[in-house]
Parts: C-alpha cells; sequence; structure tokens
C-alpha cells in the first residue's frame, strides 16, 4: 500500500511539475534520466534477478526508437500506440535472443546480446524507409494543452513509464517468479533439480526485460524530433543500464531506480561542468569501481533494513 | 514381482569421443534401499545426471513408474517424484536455509509460502537443522550443507531420492547422523539410491548393491557378494 | 556489383590475408578465455590500446612492426596486472563473481575505450612504413603490401603460439590448467602463476595484433566494438581452446567478411562476424573443435 501511495504522490507531483513554469531544461535533463530508470529496471529483471548479463539493452532500446519511427512515418501512430508496439517488437527480439542463447553459458549469452546490437544497427542503416545511415528528420505533433511544450508531456509520459516498470519488477520480484529467478541465479542445476522450469522462467525474464526496453526506446525519436542509427543504438545505454543496477545494487527493485537517478544525475552535471566526453569516462569508472569494491551496491549497505521490510 | 519404481534399461552417454555410459541397466523396486558404488570416473554421477535429466541420455531409455521420461527435461522429472543431492552442496547461497527448502515446495509441490514454511520446518526439524533455518546457507558447516541437500530434496515430496556422496569427507559420527536420516525416510516409504565410497555406509543401508565400472556394471547383489566379488576388488584397487 | 569470378579471387584472396590476421587477433583471446575461461571481453580494447602505442612508439621513427615486438614485453606485465586484480577481486570469490567479472571487463574496455578518445581524440590515426601504400602485382591482382606483412606477422604469431603451448613445459601446462587444475596441483605447479603467466602472453600478443591493426589500415577508439565481434565469432567457431581453430575460423570469417564487403557494400560488411557469432552459438556452440 505504502508503494502505490508514494507512485501516486510521484505521478501528481511530476504532472504538477509539468505544467508549471519550471526551466525547460529540467524537462530535457529528467527525461533521459527517467528513460534510464525503465532501462535499469528492465535489466535488472534478467541481469540482477536471473543473473544473466545482457549487454544489448541499446539493440531494445534502439527497435523501441525505430518501431515508434516506422509507425508514426506510415500511419501516423498517435505515442501511445507507438510505446505498445515498442513494447511489442522489445518482447518479441527478448524471446528470439533467449531462444537462441539462454542455454549458454553467461559469457555467450553476454556477447550474443552484443551482437544483436550490431546486426540491428546494421539493418537500419541499409533501410532506407528509416533514413539509413544519415537518419531521418521528424515532425512533432503539436503539444496538448494544457502542456506548455511537447517536451514536457513526454516528462510525464515517462514518469508514468518509469512508475510502471518498477511497479513491474518489485511485482516480480516478490513473486514466486522472483524466487525461481534467484534460484536460477544462485545455482541454475540445483533450481533445475528443485523443479524451477528454468528455460521457461529465464524467457519471461527475457521477454519483460526487453518489452520495457522497447518501450523506453519509443518516445526517444520524438524527444529528438531525429532518429539516426549510430546514436540510436549507442553503446552508451547498454553500460548505462548495466552500471546503475551493479552501482545501486542487483537484488532489489530499489537498486536500479537509485543507481540511474545518481548516475544519470551525475552524468548531466559533468557533461555541463566539466564536458561531454568526461561524463562517459565517469560511467565506466564507477562501474569497475563499484563491480570491485562493493558487489552489493549502494543497497549493500542498507541491507539489514531492506531485509526486515520485505517480510 | 514388485513393479519397478525405476526402470534403466541400456543407457549409453558419450561426450565426444569419450564414453561415460555404456549399456547400464538398472531396475529399482518401490521402498527399495539400492546402492550405487564404483571407483572415480566410473559414470556414478553421469549416470544420475541422466536419470535426474540434467543429461540426456544417447541411448537407451528410462522409466519412471511406468513411464518413459527420457526426453522430459529435468524440472519436470522432479515433478514426477525424482530428487536428487548435489555431490558437491549446491545450496541457494543468498537465500535463508528454511527458504532453500521454499522453492521446490513452491514449483514441485505447488504449495503457499505458508504451508512450504510449516513443512520446511518439520523436514529441518527431522534432521536437527530446525535452530538454522533463519540462517544463510553460506553459514553452514559441511556437514550441516549436505543435510541441506538432502532437506531440500524432501521438500519436494519424493517418491525416489538419489543421494550422491552426501556422506563424502564427514567423520565417522557425521556419517552416522547423515545414514540415520536416510533410514528413517527410507522408513516413511521412499526409495532411496545411495552413491558413497564410504564402504561401511553402503554395506549398513543398502539390500542391494551394484557396481559400476567405466561406463559398465560389472556386478550386482547383495552387499556380502558385492565385497567379496573379485570383479570389484579388481576395479577399486587395480589389477 | 556485379558478379565475376576475378572479383571473387579477388575477394577470396584479401580475405585469406585478412583471415589470417583475425586468427592473429583473436589467439589471445583463444588463451585468456578458452583456456582459462576469463570472460576478458576486454581483449580486443586492449588491442586497440596497443594500435595507438604502436602509433606513438612509430613516431619516434620506429618501425611499427619493431615497435609491436618491443611492446609486447610492456603488456605482458599488463596482462599479468590485469589478471592478478581480476583474481583477487573475482575468481577468488567464486561462482557468484561470474557475472561482476564480466560487468568488471566490459568496463574495462569502455574507460579504455573512452580514455583513447579523450587522449587522441575520435580521428583516425594511422602509422607510415615503407611497405604501407603500395601493392604487390600478381598476375591480375593487386595485394597491398601491408596485408601481406600483416598475414607474414599473423602467421608467426600464430604458429610460435601454437608450439609454445605444446611443446614447452609451461605451455603445457597452461592446456593442462584448462583441463584439470587439481591435477596440476598435485603435481607442484601453482595453477594461478600459471593462469597470470597465460594471460600476460595473451596480452603480449594482443600488443602486437593492434601494431598489425594500425598496418593494415586506419584506427579509432570506438574500432574495439567491431573487434569484439570479430575476435568472439573466430574463438566460439573454432572451439574454445583451440589453436589450429582458431586458424580455420579466422579464415572462414575473413573470406565471409571480404565477400560481403566486395558484393553488397561496407555497409553489410560489420554484421558478418555477429552474424556468424549469433549462428555458431544457435546451431553448434562448442564450435568446430571444441572440446
Amino acid at each position: 500500500m505504502k508503494f502505490w501511495l508514494t507512485a501516486l504522490a510521484i505521478v501528481l507531483a511530476a504532472a504538477g511539475v509539468s505544467v508549471s513554469g519550471v526551466n525547460e531544461y529540467f524537462f530535457f535533463a529528467a527525461f533521459v534520466v527517467l528513460t534510464y530508470v525503465v532501462l535499469a529496471t528492465a535489466w535488472n529483471i534478467l541481469g540482477g534477478y536471473a543473473g544473466y548479463v545482457n549487454f544489448g539493452t541499446s539493440a531494445f532500446f534502439g527497435l523501441g526508437a525505430y518501431t515508434a519511427v516506422v509507425l508514426f512515418k506510415w500511419l501516423g501512430a498517435p505515442l501511445a500506440v507507438q510505446i505498445a508496439a515498442g513494447a511489442a517488437m522489445g518482447g518479441l527480439l527478448g524471446f528470439g535472443v533467449g531462444m537462441l542463447t539462454l542455454r549458454l553459458r553467461g559469457i555467450f549469452f553476454a556477447i550474443a546480446t552484443v551482437a544483436v546490437i550490431f546486426i540491428m544497427e546494421t539493418l537500419m542503416i541499409n533501410w532506407r524507409y528509416v533514413g539509413g545511415a544519415t537518419g531521418l528528420q521528424l515532425l512533432r505533433p503539436e503539444a496538448m494543452a494544457p502542456f506548455g511544450s511537447y517536451t514536457r508531456m513526454l516528462f510525464l509520459v515517462m514518469t508514468l513509464m518509469a512508475v510502471a516498470a518498477v511497479a513491474l519488477a518489485r511485482y516480480v520480484q516478490t513473486s514466486w517468479i522472483g524466487r525461481g529467478l534467484r534460484a536460477i541465479r544462485d545455482s541454475e542445476e540445483a533450481a533445475e533439480a528443485s523443479g524451477v522450469p528454468t528455460l521457461r522462467l529465464k524467457l519471461v525474464a527475457c521477454v519483460i526485460s526487453g518489452a520495457l526496453m522497447g518501450a523506453a526506446g519509443a518516445p526517444m525519436p520524438m524527444y529528438l524530433s531525429f532518429i539516426e542509427p549510430a546514436s540510436t543504438f549507442s553503446l552508451n545505454y547498454a553500460i548505462g543500464a548495466l552500471a546503475a543496477p551493479m552501482i545501486g545494487g542487483t537484488t532489489h527493485w530499489l537498486g536500479p531506480l537509485i543507481g540511474a537517478l545518481l548516475l544519470v544525475s551525475l552524468q548531466q552535471i559533468v557533461t555541463v561542468t566539466i564536458s561531454n566526453e568526461i561524463n562517459v569516462l565517469v560511467v565506466g569508472v564507477l562501474l569497475v569501481a563499484f563491480v570491485v569494491l562493493a558487489p552489493e551496491g549502494i543497497l549493500g549497505f542498507f541491507k539489514r533494513w531492506l531485509r526486515a521490510s520485505s517480510r | 514381482m514388485a513393479e519397478s519404481l525405476l526402470k534403466v534399461s541400456g543407457v549409453s552417454k558419450h561426450f565426444g569421443g569419450f564414453t561415460a555410459l555404456s549399456g547400464v541397466s538398472l531396475d529399482i523396486t518401490p521402498g527399495e534401499r539400492f546402492g550405487l558404488i564404483g571407483p572415480n570416473g566410473s559414470g556414478k554421477t553421469t549416470l544420475i545426471n541422466c536419470i535426474s535429466g540434467l543429461l540426456r541420455n544417447d541411448a537407451g531409455s528410462i522409466r519412471f513408474q511406468g513411464e518413459d521420461i527420457s526426453a522430459l527435461p529435468a524440472y519436470q522429472r522432479t515433478r514426477k517424484g525424482i530428487a536428487r543431492s548435489f555431490q558437491v552442496p549446491r545450496p541457494f547461497h543468498t537465500m535463508s536455509v528454511l527458504e532453500n527448502l521454499l522453492v521446490p515446495s513452491a514449483y514441485v509441490v505447488h504449495m503457499t509460502d505458508a504451508e512450504g514454511e510449516a513443512q520446511a520446518m518439520e523436514i529441518l526439524g527431522g534432521m536437527g537443522l530446525a535452530g538454522k533455518a533463519r540462517l544463510h546457507a553460506n553459514q553452514l558447516s559441511q556437514v550441516e550443507l549436505r543435510k541441506l541437500e538432502l532437506a531440500r530434496a524432501m521438500a519436494a515430496k519424493p517418491k525416489l531420492l538419489i543421494s550422491d556422496e552426501a556422506m563424502a569427507g564427514l567423520s565417522g559420527s557425521e556419517v552416522d547422523e547423515v545414514l540415520a536420516i536416510l533410514f528413517k525416510l527410507n522408513q516413511s516409504g521412499i526409495t532411496i539410491i545411495m552413491i558413497e565410497h564410504i564402504m561401511q555406509a553402503v554395506m549398513r543401508f543398502s539390500q542391494r548393491v551394484v557396481c559400476l565400472d567405466a561406463g559398465r556394471i560389472i556386478c550386482e547383489g547383495t552387499p556380502a557378494s558385492i565385497v567379496k566379488n573379485p570383479d570389484v576388488q579388481k576395479a577399486y584397487l587395480g589389477a | 556489383m556485379a558478379f565475376s569470378f576475378d572479383l571473387l579471387t579477388e575477394a577470396v584472396l584479401f580475405g585469406v590475408l585478412l583471415g589470417c590476421f583475425y586468427a592473429a587477433v583473436s589467439i589471445g583471446l583463444s588463451v585468456s578465455f578458452g583456456l582459462l575461461d576469463v570472460p576478458n571481453v576486454a581483449h580486443p580494447a586492449i588491442m586497440v590500446l596497443g594500435s595507438y602505442c604502436t602509433y606513438v612508439v612509430a613516431s619516434y621513427g620506429l618501425d611499427p612492426i619493431l615497435a609491436g615486438v618491443v611492446l609486447m614485453p610492456v603488456f605482458f606485465v599488463l596482462g599479468i596486472l590485469v589478471y592478478r586484480f581480476y583474481y583477487e577481486s573475482f575468481e577468488k570469490r567464486g561462482s557468484e563473481a561470474g557475472v561482476r567479472g564480466l560487468a568488471f571487463f566490459f568496463g574495462i574496455a569502455f574507460i579504455v575505450e573512452v580514455g583513447l578518445s579523450l587522449v587522441f581524440g575520435v580521428d583516425q590515426r594511422t602509422v607510415q612504413a615503407g611497405y604501407i601504400g603500395s601493392s604487390l602485382a600478381l598476375g591480375e591482382y593487386r595485394i597491398p603490401y601491408r596485408m601481406l606483412v600483416a598475414f607474414g606477422v599473423a602467421l608467426v604469431l600464430t604458429f610460435a603460439l601454437t608450439l609454445y603451448l605444446s611443446r614447452t613445459f609451461t605451455g603445457r601446462a597452461i592446456k593442462a590448467v584448462a583441463q584439470d587444475e587439481s591435477a596440476l596441483r598435485l603435481m607442484g605447479v601453482n595453477p594461478v602463476r600459471i593462469k597470470q603467466w597465460a594471460f600476460g602472453i595473451a596480452t603480449g600478443a594482443s600488443a602486437l595484433a593492434g601494431a598489425m591493426l594500425i598496418i593494415i589500415g586506419p584506427v579509432e577508439p570506438a574500432v574495439d566494438r567491431l573487434y569484439i565481434g570479430r575476435t568472439f565469432s573466430v574463438v566460439v567457431l573454432a572451439g574454445l581452446g583451440s589453436m589450429t581453430g582458431t586458424l580455420a575460423a579466422g579464415l572462414i570469417l575473413g573470406v565471409s567478411e571480404s565477400i560481403v564487403l566486395m558484393f553488397f557494400g561496407a555497409s553489410w560488411a560489420p554484421a558478418v562476424a555477429f552474424g556468424l557469432l549469433l549462428v555458431v552459438l544457435g546451431i553448434r556452440p562448442q564450435g568446430l573443435f571444441g572440446r
């Protein structure tokens, strides 16, 4: 109950902010932060709960973005439909990749997911309908009242998506699915021997994760008014989605949330104060630092409080 | 002749050019206490993996309660009633002892958490682990880990329990402890296949023993006859 | 592009040379991942680091190949340090560390790549040498000398490593540690020392591979991403731990990529390695010569 009340409060607050006089830059930055909250939360369902490191976030994200573009260009589809379609395509890709690679060991799965990024990117580079390598300009629809700009509306949409993603992760974590995934992560063979349908559960995690990532990608073309392969499939999404949970903590839905909020906010600050290149380095350094020094992430410091509250 | 619980017929398994099992056949009757011995590398764990489903046998068939399970994935075989412990204990190390048992009770027996907890405490009590229920698996001693393996297998309410070298490396009194647990389980109606190196445990426990060497069964009979068998002695001690 | 046997032959020729180079680049990974089971996805990034170091050393007038050879002992030490760090932080802590070890190497790869772009910028860098720029005329076909040089060095490197692994004591110990670590321990050999040494050798080989890379063509920091696909598809196609397989797999990749490049264009060529990787993982994950 506490969770849903907090979630409602957040949504209402976001709605309030989006029609207020706050500086436009806030919405630009917040949109990015919220995107990573969704990506990190999605990543953690497979990577944190089940222990399968997915390095292909960019593929799912990019697929969602291009799906949105295709629907927008072909049918003039509204944002909600774009997001739903992005989720569907992301889920489908998750299923496909899962079927292909989940039978293999962890590192093969990780490398295969990198492969998917490049293959998707190559496909889009060679597809003229979506602009090929040079990309496509997009004309955003008019912002609906009461929003002052389209970006403000996107901010609210992303807030809703982030809340939904976290709620979904929370459900997976506390349900019987979550226990099965944890068993898989701790010892896949013992899990299988204990009656856990390991392949099936891993596929479920893959599909949910992929769908969320695809959904997160769908608003991006509207946000930028532009799409092109290199930046859409940028590895920055892959490493950010992986770093945030590693920093925040991988065993609980709070981890990716905290990690994404901290990491991306820090990145925004660094970009504005120091330089754009350094901010990318920050991710790598923090990832390595946390993985080596604080494997349980920030949440590890609050472990005892968490164990008491999740009973 | 009692209908067999587990019927392994002509099972073979190869790994590349290496033959781990060749034409292995077993017939286990319900309620039996069955011992499986053999020197290191003879294929005992491979056979167990084929029976429990972690590996697929290349030839032959495996029937459980009359049904051919050779094509079923491992988790479905557990749901049919075959449970196993692992030679090197594989606890779910981020979970408590209690939560370890909740996995099979939820996934095999489809109990709610409350029911599963009650059952788990009962099983743990029977093994002397009740006091450790809330501890994490990585805080247990070696013998406690072995008992956890058996407890977790038990939480799946199996008809057949395969114990893979549960007593390896344990002291004399610890061996007795684990043996007593296995006896008690058998008395409650569970068929048990015991794989062991500790001869005195196998002798005391088994009604029938089979000896495996280089992937083949070289001898089958009562414990007393097995020990005297020259082939068995040769397999263990060399020619 | 219209199909002709002449073009096909040229593509195949080029592909063979390229493939041998890919094999040499992947040999280090074959050792560190194939034999030692270290999830070293930073391998291509270290190789690109080698390219840039070669660039720096060569700017003092040294021939690039020589620069690469000079860098090998430096990278050898680097490899030992990296492995030591990895071992202390991850391998020692057991299987739970598998995920984190992988994330660690991804992080390292990222740091190396971004570090290089911070220091050198994102423009492409090249080196100069007598054999770069001119081609050998072989009947109808022109073969760039730089490809021949890389091919030669690659062959030497591959054979040297294969011989080392099969003829010397340490080499065989490396292969043994992949198969049965405890047996090695019983023989009085410290497996950690061996693995450390092997990782050092793999990294040293990467230095020379990096030199070849910048000889073959211009290099930029992001090029390691392409090579993640190439090296892993070679190693997986070969079968983990197989040295001869690495050569065969490298050739297969090189020729396939060259043909695609010739007939379908440069925008499709990068996908070949990754596509091949997915196909192999899907159909025959143990590769051609896998254990």
